[in-house]
């Protein structure tokens, strides 16, 4: 077993603590299956006898409500709607994602700050501001990109009819055009999504594929990790095995000090 | 770590207006400095702007129904405070530094520094999360030892609040023993910070009117050639 990796400071009034559980956290823009492919995770994991617990990215109890109203009131500028949504997660994070991981669960998080980074940074925040902002954020074991491309993701969010004010950044004022804010803003994020794809080693599935196929080569993928870092059964560690998990060390570049 | 690296202090403003912030332990004070101030300015014919801590409607209801139900943790705490400030610096503090206003502030980013550490936060960590905010031009650090705060508090209401006497952190069952203990380590933040942040160390033991004596005549160097009409931004 080996302690559990934050981006940043961690969590320092928490001990240090052996993590037997797994995190895994699957990021993806609107429209490209991840609630589908959580759940055929999750499926898959608990036929062979892994607990599994989900998250999703917003709505803590604490904080949820409090996120709907500001954003139904258009109260937040990109700083609070920064600082709620991490207060919204680390609340989360401290009640549910850490104390499951300690437990041997696996963790499915439906978006994880990768999310949170690229919606800042697309708002306008500075991107080192953003990421350490998020230093008390646990590294995850595996990270799994569902990735599209602008054209098929317009393809996919526009026939449902609505486009929702903040996911196509009519906040930012990119345009008085719903359908021209949404694509400019959605690209952005795809790019900020690659950014952190590459630097932080995602694992990247085309989310054009169909949800089957997308589903085994997620499943190929955890295999693999599993193997690897002999997470067998149930919450537990192998005892032995000199494997450790893929270094993050300094993902998020710490200033010196 | 003795200090926090150069990159996270704050750095200074380029805005017309001018930022003037107080700080101090519960009981120090303060408010009353900066009410005087704020009175003594105005007669003075400034346009002059009073924020406080922990103010805007925006988190409010959250954070007291997070310390009443004690679900709040050092991280959620912190970031909550964080959300309150920046939403008062962008929708109050900015727009009048830019229209060149004086912004009195009762309490700034060095509460949170003191206040989340003390509660486990990392240093540096919560002072990357204010990096933002611009540095005062003057801030009035009111110090004062723990029994005179203590005194003065009891003296006007009897009772304490559970988070100013820092009940959340279990250092005493007491409220008052746990009081001492809590702005004991607050002060120690604080005096911490004194030097690298550029404090105006004011005596806060001695009476209002030789305190706010001192406080008026740094004010009025500092504002030198601050004009009545300033530019705007």
């Amino acid at each position: 077993m080996t302690p559990l990796q934050f981006f940043g400071e961690g969590l320092p009034y928490i001990e240090p603590f052996d993590c037997p559980g797994l995190l895994i956290t699957i990021e993806g823009t609107d429209g490209v299956g991840r609630t589908t492919q959580v759940a055929l995770l999750r499926e898959w994991l608990e036929v062979q006898g892994f607990g599994v617990i989900e998250t999703g990215w917003t709505r803590s109890q604490l904080i949820g409500r409090t996120i709907s109203q500001a954003k139904e009131g258009r109260l937040l500028n990109p700083l609070t709607y920064s600082l709620l949504y991490a207060a919204d997660f680390a609340d989360r994070l401290e009640k549910e994602i850490i104390p499951a991981l300690r437990s041997g669960f696996v963790v499915l998080a439906d978006r994880y700050v990768f999310t949170a980074i690229a919606r800042d940074v697309a708002r306008g925040l500075d991107r080192q501001w953003v990421r350490d902002l998020f230093g008390f954020a646990p590294v995850p074991h595996l990270v799994l990109y569902l990735k599209i491309d602008i054209v098929e993701l317009i393809r996919r969010v526009i026939p449902r009819g609505v486009i929702d004010y903040f996911e196509s950044g009519m906040d930012l004022g990119l345009g008085a055009d719903p359908y021209d804010s949404f694509k400019k803003y959605q690209t952005m994020l795809l790019r900020e999504y690659q950014k952190m794809a590459d630097e932080f080693g995602f694992h990247v599935v085309n989310a054009r594929w169909k949800p089957e196929r997308i589903h085994m080569r997620l499943r190929e993928i955890v295999t693999e990790f599993i193997r690897q870092r002999k997470f067998s059964e149930w919450g537990r560690v192998a005892p032995s095995g000199p494997d450790e998990p893929k270094s993050p060390g300094g993902l998020f570049t710490r200033s010196a000090g | 770590m003795a200090q926090s690296s150069g990159e996270l202090l704050l750095q200074p403003h380029t805005y017309p207006g001018r930022l003037i912030i107080v700080e101090g332990i519960d009981g120090s004070g303060k408010s009353t400095q900066i009410r005087l101030v704020q009175r003594w300015l105005t007669s003075l014919g400034y346009n002059v702007f009073f924020t406080e801590w922990n103010s805007a409607e925006l988190v409010k209801k959250t954070t007291k129904k997070g310390k009443k139900n004690r679900s709040l943790t050092p991280t959620t705490f912190s970031l909550l405070h964080a959300t309150d400030f920046a939403h008062r610096l962008v929708s109050n503090i900015l727009p009048p530094l830019k229209a060149g206003m004086i912004v009195l502030a009762d309490r700034y980013v060095y509460t949170a520094y003191a206040r989340d550490h003390v509660r486990g936060c990392d240093r540096d960590w919560v002072r990357k999360v204010y990096r933002y905010a611009p540095k005062p031009d003057i801030a009035f650090y009111f110090k004062v030892p723990i029994e005179v705060s203590l005194k003065r508090i009891t003296m006007t209401r009897q009772i304490l609040k559970d988070f100013e006497a820092g009940m959340d952190l279990n250092l005493h069952p007491d409220p008052i023993e746990s009081f001492r203990l809590f702005q004991g380590m607050i002060l120690e933040e604080y005096d911490r910070m004194t030097a690298e942040s550029g404090f105006v160390v004011i005596d806060a033991a001695r009476n209002i009117a030789d305190q706010q004596k001192q406080v008026r005549a740094v004010i009025e160097t500092s504002l030198g050639t601050y004009s009545r009409k300033p530019r705007i931004a």
